[in-house]
């Protein structure tokens, strides 16, 4: 049973981990994450303004080397003692997962990471597991169906958070639809090296949005909204594409 | 002109085949129900699935010690055993072993080790006469063609192709229903099993402790090839072996349930050597050859090595989103879908497969289906990094452009404030780009491999960080 309890929120100190793709395409989905922080009761929010990726790009791609020396300034930009929140799976992903395969030689930066990765969140993680809150308050008339998020799901195990939230979300019908958990055809540059592998997957997940009778999609992803939003306006499917964030942030 | 493989050509021709889109989403949608009901019928699989990852661990750190007490045991029961360095080295074995023997024909039960070391091609070429027994293989034998997944090696094929084939090579009219195709495929090979002098097999597992190799199938078709002629070979894969006899209930449960949702195959032989003194049934002899063809090698890499655990059941091949898109052959080697991806690199060379690393989204579904719980993503992730460090020394325009990018992508990553200017920049520059609905439409180089089916949201005038720069300082 999860407690409402706003004396956990005023208490906790957030750092936000905003990730390249949200501060430079999407900066209303941050905007909301810090809106909705702040309604649950989240007063301490801080932006270390020298942030700027957690180096998952070269590192997917084969580059560890490039990676590595933008991940040692992510942890560097975030070495104290605040709650980490990002309105990425993925990228916390890349943090509190991957940067151990990074810097398994470093042992310097190993234990840097192993620190910063107790306290990195993904939002609706965040919200449910250290702040104790389901429901934010939130408004949304329509049905929505849930994308499952590859990295979300499977290096975070990020499932029944998103979904406890969205169902707390005053109008709002969360649908169940079939393949919920299959890859949107994202995969980073995936996108881009073998597009129309990519496509078919993408074309396939639509389907199963479409087949689900939802009028919106949501994920706790941009890159996976990017790809499927991208796909629907191409071919004017009038389907909505929000990140859980913009959801939860609505209350009119 | 020989013409370099690609992935990525071979990836698009798959998708424009309908006939093969149907075959994928059909077997792979089966065998994944088949595969769930099992694991929720279950109620420790995960536990199962660490054990026998543990197992497979501990074998691997101790393969060569584990090989020496299998062939010890082998030699008890009064088989042979043969070790083969490589694919020539196993072919060249199997053909002494015919030729002193005398042999003319040659059946074979599935095996995807015999594929790996092209074996059918050596024994021909020598004057064998092999037969494919597996419905499958055989069709594949009959049209010429390689198999396309591990488990339903001719999915490929339609009804309609095995009916022109059997047609064909047969003499027969084209039959429509499947039982009267398989009734002819079983006429023309029950022959084959009787006159045939030798048989050769795969194995699933082998059990150090006693000697005993597993064989599972549904046809029993490996049944008659390993009990029928008077000399049975089976070719084993060095990473195939488990410690104790003990423990085949547990990998039989996974490697069948994971396969094909089965609670247990139809046939499940379990053979120590050849025919004893007293049996009535068996071959005289029994040959085991020990295959590592670049296994050894897999051992050596620490980051890869887990690629060595698996006990070939396809769940990874039925669950990979790519895989479902793009079938077996797109894969270019022995093996395909997720497991094709980290080990025909591995077994084949970097050099040969550099694109099949990156033939993922990296999902992870593999992860959680695999029974020996293999860790693809990092694999896969360690195989990039070895095929760019390649690259490297290739010095290929593509490679130079790549590696250029991804320095310049670390120079504005490190500072903060040439990122906000190449926002500000990419703001004003994007303005032609976007079309009548305020979505960029199209965009030159790399990009328009996006934009050919996709739509881009434009880049706002603000970027988050400035618009909180901005409210704090208000």
């Amino acid at each position: 049973m999860v407690k409402e309890n706003r004396q956990i929120a005023s208490n906790t100190n957030v750092s936000l981990f905003i990730t390249c793709i949200v501060d430079s395409f999407f900066p209303r989905v941050g905007e909301s994450m810090v809106k909705v922080l702040r309604r649950a009761g989240v007063q301490n929010i801080t932006f270390p303004e020298n942030q700027t990726c957690c180096g998952q790009p070269a590192f997917n791609s084969g580059y560890p080397d490039e990676a590595r020396e933008v991940a040692i300034k992510f942890l560097e930009d975030f070495d104290d003692d605040r709650y980490i929140v990002s309105p990425s799976g993925s990228c916390v992903s890349m943090v509190s997962v991957f940067y151990k395969q990074l810097f398994e030689n470093d042992e310097q930066y190993l234990r840097l990471s192993e620190k910063i990765s107790g306290k990195i969140y993904e939002f609706s993680d965040f919200l449910i597991n250290v702040l104790g809150i389901s429901n934010v308050g939130a408004k949304y008339s329509g049905k929505v169906a849930y994308h499952d998020s590859c990295h979300a799901l499977r290096e975070l195990g990020i499932s029944n958070q998103p979904r406890e939230l969205l169902r707390n979300v005053s109008g709002l019908k969360l649908i169940e639809m079939d393949m919920h958990d299959a890859c949107c055809g994202f995969g980073g540059t995936f996108s881009v090296k073998l597009p129309n592998v990519s496509t078919a997957m993408l074309q396939e997940k639509v389907q199963c949005i479409i087949d689900s009778g939802a009028d919106t999609v949501v994920s706790t992803d941009m890159g996976c909204l990017m790809n499927i939003e991208g796909y629907m306006s191409r071919k004017s499917i009038p389907i909505k594409v929000h990140h859980i964030s913009e959801i939860l942030s609505i209350t009119d | 002109m020989l013409l370099k493989y690609s992935f990525e050509e071979e990836s698009n021709k798959a998708l424009k085949n309908k006939n093969l889109q149907e075959a994928l989403i059909n077997t792979t949608n089966r065998f994944r129900s088949a595969r769930n009901k099992i694991v929720s019928d279950s109620d420790n699989w995960e536990e199962l699935r660490q054990v026998a990852r543990s197992i497979k661990e501990h074998t691997i750190n101790n393969l060569h010690n584990y090989l020496q007490l299998l062939e010890n045991n082998i030699i008890s029961a009064g088989g042979h055993v043969h070790w083969a360095r490589d694919s020539e080295e196993a072919c060249e074995i199997i053909r002494q072993i015919a030729q002193k023997n005398s042999v003319k024909k040659i059946v074979k039960s599935k095996s995807m080790a015999t594929e790996e070391i092209h074996l059918n091609k050596s024994l021909e070429s020598h004057g064998y006469s092999v037969v494919e027994t597996d419905l499958g293989e055989y069709i594949l034998q009959l049209s010429g063609d390689r198999p396309s997944h591990i488990i339903a090696p001719a999915i490929h094929k339609t009804k309609a192709d095995i009916s022109k084939l059997f047609s064909e090579k047969f003499n027969v009219p084209e039959y429509d229903d499947p039982q009267e195709l398989t009734s002819i495929a079983r006429e023309k090979l029950r022959s084959e099993f009787l006159s045939a002098d030798m048989g050769i097999s795969g194995v699933n597992f082998a059990a150090a402790d006693t000697g005993t190799i597993a064989i599972v199938e549904n046809e029993g078709n490996a049944r008659l090839t390993t009990t029928l002629p008077k000399i049975h070979i089976a070719l084993m894969g060095i990473e195939k072996i488990i410690p104790k006899f003990d423990q085949m209930g547990l990998f039989l449960k996974l490697l069948i349930g994971s396969a094909t949702g089965q609670k247990i195959s139809t046939y499940v032989s379990l053979i120590t050597g050849p025919r004893k003194k007293g049996e009535t049934d068996g071959p005289k002899e029994f040959h085991l050859v020990l295959l590592d063809n670049g296994r050894s090698k897999i051992m050596s890499n620490p980051n890869t090595r887990e690629s060595l655990y698996c006990i070939r059941c396809g769940a990874c091949l039925n669950i990979c989103p790519v895989y479902r898109k793009v079938g077996g052959h797109a894969y270019g080697g022995t093996y395909s879908g997720p497991i094709g991806a980290i080990i025909n690199p591995q077994l084949e060379g970097i050099d040969k497969h550099p694109e099949l690393p990156f033939a993922s989204s990296l999902c992870g579904a593999c992860k959680d289906v695999c029974p020996v719980k293999i860790d693809f993503p990092k694999v896969l992730l360690d195989l990039r990094r070895q095929v760019i460090e390649n690259k490297s020394k290739e010095n290929s325009r593509a490679g130079l452009i790549e590696k250029l990018s991804f320095k310049v992508w670390k120079g504005i990553n490190k500072h903060p404030k040439l990122l906000q200017l190449l926002n500000s920049i990419g703001y004003y520059m994007q303005k032609p780009f976007i079309g009548n609905n305020n979505k960029i439409t199209s965009l030159p180089f790399i990009f328009s491999r996006w934009t050919k089916t996709r739509d881009l949201a434009p880049i706002p005038k603000k970027s988050f960080r400035q618009i909180w720069k901005e409210r704090n300082n208000d």
